[in-house]
């Protein structure tokens, strides 16, 4: 594939309309954004991995986006894609992320003592919790620009790592490129098993170069942490279980997440984080806390109901189907999780799911009984 | 994407066997015959416009092939590919095309006035004749490396070129990004068509970037000579009619491509082309003529014979189904083309072609009458 700096160099003997790309059929982050003349002022750049601003926005070009949902059509390479392309991704990032401003700074906390309540929603409603995020390791490019000697070593850290925990995080690592048939039969029934991505967003940014090399699943023994290695992102890590108690699904989260980072720190590979971007993943969407909390909940009345969309944006949430983005829901059954990633600290995040969630139980459960909720619905959070 | 200069020597910092590709599972000339010695020796290399090995063999990594195709699973991305590389698609290439030596010279003869013969395939069963191939424009890189302002270049180049064409050839341009949906729908009526390539074969070399930007197809006002621009090849130039007058076919095929190729030499772009390797393409199974000619023919009962894939090999000829390669036959009717690309001349293949087809129509037509074909059993050619 072509955009290193030598052929990048060569580039540059065609003009910048020539280079430009085509976007007048796109409806994504970044054709919304790009410019002829900010493409004429980045071209020439690329960061000390070699990745170039073609490099960042191919998945734009080749993926003109649904007149409905908001791809990002950009992608980073590597931490520093965020810095040299910054006339870029700066604006992207305040499209997506409500207005973040270059000089904002976010905030990190994964303190779970600092979540209030969270251990008592309904499971007759919530069916299921689940808090994940993306991790990327200091040292490393990323997902879209590794080489495979890079990844394999993003691999043998991570396992590392992960196979030191104890206790409730006790684990097993299973690479997908040598799993045994009923390990893979068993991980599919367990919904943990995550296979070569289809979606062209993802294979077009060369995220599933070399596939299955270096990609695995780690998962501990009582099934409830969960991490993938080198999939979208180096690491995505998980915690979930059945029933409404999201206390104790971001309490082994935090302490989790935070015993994995102990030990790459050790190895002089922490986690890839600034005081502005917050923790830097491969996709602009994710940046800040990473952090999608969000439960299977029935809804079958609100969901009907015709201000639903609008309690959804108000409470700060978002719904997808129960396959994950992009799908339908099936018998009533939400996925709600928070809207937010950027400008709001983790515990924020998942308090506005929790009490979010807590609310639309209780309209639920008066709709079910013929009664209104008009008095209950919330202000804009 | 992150095969260019900087990255690849990022990728030096790993240790050879760290970067080496996992191809254990794989089946593909590229696989075959790579080792980790050959690797080391390659990696540190580029061609001048920065294409290197991992660019060269990403496709055949990330497509582990079929345990009873062949795929190629290595491609070039400029002309200087098979030069920089040459240590290993020599030896693909040999694998590829029956033993073909470094030192070996591959004649080229379109003089459409030395085939004998080919106006008489029984139009009975010779339903259609076609004959196709590839030309890469000099000065330009290959579609899996080729930048948007190349590839419009080439685009541009085309169009001038095809549109000063006349007479029997006098046609029309349909750049792929604005047809009308009139236009479409009478190109996919009249098999023109050609869509954004779904193979992951071609996808993982980076081939499919920016579609449809820049890619069109020009077609006669005939429909009997088409040129595809910008798919897996700069040009793959088209002749073809129903009916079994393979001459005729070939004589406009010749003539029309000569004439393009004066056109862009007149531009000072000639055709990529050199006395070891004939036509310089994208795939190194398409070197030498890059020519497919074939015909879909009606053969029930030879196809049902046990000596049908022997007779096809020893006339160097090969089955596909009647949409193309990769499909099945249906009602009998197969594709029959020539197997060889390079080490032959075109004369020669489609003389094999014409000479091969009428020979197993009558094959066809003594099984039909219950009579033996054993008498009629050609020798290896």
């Amino acid at each position: 594939m072509p955009f290193g700096n030598t052929h990048n160099n060569f580039k540059l003997n065609y003009k910048v309309e020539d280079e430009f790309p085509d976007l007048s059929k796109h409806n994504n982050h970044m054709a919304k954004l790009l410019t002829k003349e900010m493409y004429g002022k980045i071209r020439d750049k690329q960061t000390p991995s070699g990745f170039t601003v073609d490099d960042v926005i191919q998945t734009g070009v080749d993926n003109p986006g649904h007149p409905f949902i908001m791809t990002v059509g950009c992608v980073a390479g590597d931490e520093e894609s965020y810095e040299v392309f910054k006339d870029l991704f700066d604006p992207v990032i305040a499209d997506r992320h409500n207005g973040y401003k270059p000089t904002d700074k976010h905030k990190t906390d994964l303190n779970f003592e600092n979540l209030k309540g969270g251990d008592d929603l309904d499971p007759n409603y919530v069916l299921s919790s689940r808090v994940r995020t993306g991790r990327s390791i200091k040292g490393f490019t990323l997902p879209p620009h590794n080489s495979r000697g890079e990844r394999r070593g993003i691999e043998k850290l991570s396992v590392e790592a992960l196979t030191s925990l104890d206790g409730e995080f006790k684990g097993k690592y299973y690479p997908l490129k040598s799993m045994t048939d009923a390990e893979q039969e068993q991980l599919i029934n367990d919904h943990f098993l995550f296979d070569k991505p289809v979606s062209p967003l993802l294979t077009c940014a060369g995220m599933a170069r070399d596939w299955p090399d270096g990609r695995g699943i780690m998962h501990n023994d009582n099934k409830t942490f969960l991490v993938w290695v080198n999939e979208e992102d180096h690491l995505r890590v998980i915690s979930m279980q059945k029933g409404g108690n999201m206390r104790e699904v971001f309490k082994r989260f935090c302490v989790g997440l935070q015993k994995i980072e102990e030990i790459f720190k050790k190895h002089n590979h922490g986690f890839m984080w600034n005081e502005h971007l917050g923790y830097i993943l491969t996709c602009p969407s994710n940046l800040g806390t990473g952090l999608r909390g969000g439960v299977h909940v029935k809804l079958a009345k609100l969901s009907t109901h015709a201000k639903f969309d609008e309690i959804l944006t108000r409470l700060r949430l978002q719904k997808r189907g129960t396959g994950g983005v992009d799908t339908a829901s099936v018998g009533g059954v939400f996925d709600i999780s928070n809207a937010d990633r950027l400008g709001s600290s983790e515990v924020s995040q998942v308090q506005l799911v929790v009490d979010g969630v807590k609310l639309m139980v209780e309209m639920e459960k008066k709709l079910e009984k013929g009664e209104a909720i008009d008095s209950m619905i919330p202000a804009q959070k | 994407m992150p095969f260019g200069n900087t990255h690849n020597e990022m990728k030096m910092k790993y240790a050879s066997e760290q970067e080496y590709p996992d191809l254990t599972k794989h089946n593909n000339h590229m696989a075959k015959i790579l080792t980790p010695a050959m690797y080391e020796r390659l990696r540190s290399k580029q061609t001048p416009s920065g294409f290197t090995l991992d660019d060269v063999i990403q496709t055949g990594i990330d497509n582990p092939g079929h345990p009873f195709i062949m795929t190629v699973g290595c491609v070039a991305g400029d002309e200087e590919t098979y030069e920089v590389f040459k240590e290993l698609l020599d030896p693909v290439i040999e694998d590829r095309h029956g033993g073909y030596k470094p030192s070996d010279k591959h004649k080229t003869d379109i003089n459409a006035a030395n085939l004998k013969g080919g106006d008489d395939l029984d139009p009975n069963y010779v339903l259609s004749s076609r004959v196709r191939t590839g030309r890469s424009v000099r000065g330009f890189c290959l579609p899996p490396h080729c930048s948007r302002g190349e590839r419009r270049a080439v685009e541009t180049l085309s169009i001038e070129a095809l549109a000063s064409l006349s007479g029997d050839l006098n046609g029309k341009y349909y750049a792929l990004k604005n047809m009308t949906d009139a236009e479409q729908q009478q190109l996919i009526d009249d098999h023109f068509l050609f869509d954004k390539p779904v193979s992951p074969l071609l996808l993982a070399s980076g081939m499919g970037r920016d579609w449809p930007d820049a890619r069109g197809i020009w077609h006669n006002d005939n429909k009997t000579f088409l040129v595809w621009v910008n798919e897996e090849d700069h040009l793959r130039v088209i002749s073809m009619q129903k009916g079994g007058n393979m001459k005729e076919v070939f004589n406009r095929f010749c003539t029309g491509l000569t004439k393009i190729e004066t056109l862009f030499k007149e531009r000072n772009h000639a055709f990529m082309w050199n006395e070891h390797l004939g036509y310089v393409l994208t795939c190194p199974s398409n070197l030498g003529t890059g020519l497919r000619a074939g015909v879909h023919v009606k053969l029930p009962n030879m196809s049902k014979n046990a000596k049908f894939e022997d007779v096809l090999k020893k006339l160097r000829l090969q089955k596909r189904g009647t949409g193309g390669v990769d499909t099945a036959a249906v009602g009998g009717v197969f594709d029959i083309s020539n197997a060889d690309r390079l080490g032959f001349s075109e004369v020669e293949l489609v003389q094999m072609v014409v000479d091969g087809v009428k020979l197993l129509v009558d094959m066809e037509k003594r099984l039909e009458k219950g009579q033996s074909i054993d008498e009629i059993m050609p020798a290896q050619k």
